[in-house]
């Protein structure tokens, strides 16, 4: 079995299926309670926190655990606009950004907002010039992905923080669901205000999450009640969730500075490959590029039935989004960055963890080059 | 000393059976739910098995539930879904002054909004009276919202009687069943709801998980926006091994829902004659109320001395909702019920029974319970 489908969701690490099994079974009062029990909880809480906000070098009042990558995102975008509608009505966003993204920025359109989704040139990069000539005196936000979740395409995070910093009236938020544990982010002195994690794509459990929230942003929250997380979030806080994603968040940037090149070096090895098949295009970028997401066609092929066959042998990728797997077969973030329709409906994607070896790939590529000499006979 | 927890209402200790459940999900069934290959089909089957599960407990359809990431979202969800969804229709949301704050706070977002909502007052015994429920009902009302039992007293709310008044009328009926499921028996048909939210940390289940039932032809408008999961409703990957502990801890809490009841009634009997026993001078707050719930007023005291003391001789209490994030505030509930200026506000602590208790505890904690109010009355008496 070889699964190269981590940009969808990972297999939580050992550790932190350990510390939530651990968390669940000895701490299982309610951290707002105020008994021992509660104080015991909220302790295992705080320190979560600290040592989250000693991971990423901010302070534990930015953290916000959500219950993950879509809640994050929602909660960023429709609480920036929401607090300050007053100050302006102007949101700019790209046109290849998560549909938590898309669709958050859709919702408030019906609310009277107005949104400006740039568009991307042929690898879905943001043009920087672009995203500065859309600011106007009523952008209230701005909200770019730091690493595409198709493409892997990086997006210039470090020169948009720099205009967004020009603007003090607007905020910016990055989705680094994607990019988190793969490709560094420094969020001190970066012109970014929120930043949104996901818990289950760097091996921790599903439904755990982290918005950051610089200092001074103010949002108004997605749920009302208890006032949890500083009223940004209200509900009973996921306790064993929050400590395995910090857990695997520790553990990820750990792989990161341990295996220095190596996603490269899989990567390297993989795009040859593919390149060296008459019937591949490769769609990812070679520079500006995050080395775990590789992007390929097979025009004329319709995706599924290659994954299909692939999945018969044992190996497990992808089309494009799982999160939008559920609409037809032309990929949106290939088509916004304007390639041919035999291309962006046939999109594959192969997305790598810290945990693949030189071995799977040889042993993919190989399984793959079968399978459609298989499927192009049928077809002739 | 292991403290004595009497905070059910709470959270609740997970059952064993459901980490069993949960463990082995991490390792084999980590797959997407929404991707096509073997492992993402695999975590859908679990998703199905559990929505049957959840469906069949309160004798809905599987594709009338919506997995949230809580009570409070799916209260979230429910009160202010169906009311932008609906506000074509009219905009009056009926509720009651003794809700959780998930509703409470979510009913004033709503009022800014533009929605006028009436919050129904409770009489003396903690309950909602039906009279002021039809009164308040007029044409422009789309939503009434009124849990099943309060997570404060444990007073029982008349759910059927109401879903009767309601079948008559277009409004929606929601009802937070937060603190009942598990212990009542609750048929959505019978009981006349078109939506109920349900936790599972409340259940012995895992935190971050619960569920909304919205039934079918009911129109909602999601709060998150993003994938198509969940029917569009609730949006983003879902959390298949939550899910997975949430469906466990349903099954068994449906097996001993009589069982439970039987005992954690006996709890709450037994922590009563004890008190009796060492003649304390108490009152029980709210008339009919459920099993695991007591809520005491101790005449001459107050909370924060209570708890305080309570937590140092070892057992785990509470003044009401721990989800007033904690601070000890005077009892809005208890307010309503007897007034903001009865003492009864100030002196009332939250007993609530569950799986981490037997008899032993139980005796164990009620005569320590009786000691430290005798103290503390007595200091009064000298003072």
């Amino acid at each position: 079995m070889i699964y190269l489908d981590n940009s969808a969701t990972t297999k939580p690490y050992n550790e932190v299926m350990e510390s939530f099994e651990k968390v669940s079974k000895a701490f299982y009062g309610n951290p707002s309670s105020i008994h021992q029990l509660g104080i015991e909880a909220e302790r295992l809480l705080l320190k979560a926190k600290e040592q989250m906000a000693q991971l990423l070098g901010i302070s534990e009042q930015e953290i916000i655990f959500t219950s993950g990558g879509t809640e994050g995102n929602n909660t960023a975008i429709k609480g920036i606009a929401l607090k300050h509608q007053a100050r302006g009505n102007h949101i700019i966003t790209s046109s290849i950004e998560h549909p938590s993204v898309l669709e958050a920025c859709k919702s408030l359109e019906k609310l009277g907002f107005t949104v400006t989704y740039l568009p991307v040139n042929q690898y879905g990069l943001v043009s920087v010039d672009a995203l500065k000539a859309a600011i106007n005196e009523k952008t209230i936000l701005i909200s770019i992905m730091h690493v595409n979740n198709e493409l892997g395409t990086i997006q210039p995070i470090k020169e948009i923080g720099e205009i967004a910093k020009q603007f003090p009236k607007l905020y910016f938020h990055v989705d680094n669901v994607q990019g988190f544990g793969k490709i560094p982010l420094n969020l001190q002195n970066s012109g970014i205000d929120l930043c949104t994690f996901s818990g289950h794509k760097i091996h921790g459990v599903k439904g755990t999450g982290m918005l950051y929230i610089k200092k001074g942003t103010a949002i108004f929250p997605l749920f009302h009640g208890g006032e949890q997380e500083f009223n940004y979030r209200s509900g009973t806080e996921n306790l064993a969730g929050i400590v395995a994603f910090v857990k695997a968040s520790r553990i990820i940037l750990a792989e990161y500075n341990e295996n220095d090149g190596k996603l490269n070096n899989l990567n390297k090895r993989l795009r040859a490959l593919l390149d060296s098949h008459s019937s591949i295009v490769i769609n990812s970028p070679s520079s500006y590029h995050a080395p775990h997401i590789i992007n390929f066609s097979i025009p004329g092929l319709k995706p599924e039935v290659v994954i299909h066959a692939l999945g018969q042998k044992g190996i497990y990728i992808s089309t494009k989004s799982a999160c939008s797997s559920k609409t037809p077969d032309e990929s949106a973030v290939l088509t916004a960055c304007g390639l041919a329709k035999d291309v962006s409906e046939s999109a594959l994607r192969v997305s790598l963890s810290y945990h693949n070896t030189r071995d799977d790939i040889e042993i993919f590529y190989q399984t793959l080059c079968e399978v459609l000499d298989q499927l192009i006979k049928v077809m002739r | 000393m292991e403290p004595i927890y009497l905070d059910h209402a709470a959270t609740t200790p997970i059952h064993p059976e459901v980490i069993k459940a949960m463990i082995p999900a991490l390792e084999d069934v980590y797959g997407n739910p929404s991707s096509v290959h073997h492992f993402g089909r695999r975590a859908r089957q679990f998703l199905d098995e559990a929505r049957r599960i959840a469906a069949k407990s309160i004798g809905a359809q599987e594709k009338e539930i919506i997995f949230t990431s809580g009570g409070t979202e799916a209260d979230n969800l429910a009160l202010i879904g169906t009311a932008i969804a609906n506000q074509h229709r009219g905009n009056h949301i009926i509720t009651t002054t003794i809700e959780h704050h998930a509703i409470l706070d979510a009913a004033k977002y709503l009022e800014k909004r533009g929605f006028r909502i009436t919050y129904l007052p409770v009489n003396e015994s903690g309950q909602v009276e039906l009279s002021a429920l039809e009164a308040a009902l007029s044409e422009e009302t789309i939503l009434v919202s009124i849990m099943t039992v309060n997570n404060e007293t444990g007073v029982i709310q008349p759910i059927k009687e109401i879903g009767a008044i309601l079948n008559n009328h277009l409004a929606y009926f929601h009802t937070d069943a937060v603190q009942a499921y598990g212990l009542l028996p609750l048929s959505v048909n019978d009981l006349g709801v078109d939506l109920l939210s349900v936790s599972s940390h409340k259940i012995n289940g895992p935190k971050g998980i619960g569920f909304l039932y919205v039934k079918d032809g009911v129109t909602i408008e999601s709060i998150q926006h993003g994938g198509q999961q969940e029917r569009k409703k609730r949006p983003g990957t879902e959390n298949v091994v939550g899910i997975k502990g949430f469906a466990k801890a349903i099954e068994l809490v449906m097996i001993e829902m009589q069982d439970r009841n039987k005992r954690y009634g006996n709890y709450k009997q037994l922590f009563l004659n004890t008190l009796d026993e060492q003649t304390v001078n108490y009152q029980i707050n709210g008339v009919h109320t459920i099993a695991s719930i007591a809520n005491l007023s101790f005449p001459g005291t107050n909370v924060e001395s209570l708890l305080t003391n309570f937590d140092l001789s070892g057992i785990a209490a509470s003044s009401g909702s721990a989800c007033t994030a904690g601070s000890v505030e005077p009892s809005h509930v208890l307010a309503e019920m007897y007034g903001s200026a009865n003492e009864t506000t100030i002196n009332s602590i939250r007993f609530s029974f569950g799986a981490a208790n037997n008899e032993q505890q139980i005796k164990m904690a009620a005569e320590k319970v009786a000691a430290i109010v005798a103290r503390l009355t007595k200091d009064n008496d000298i003072r």
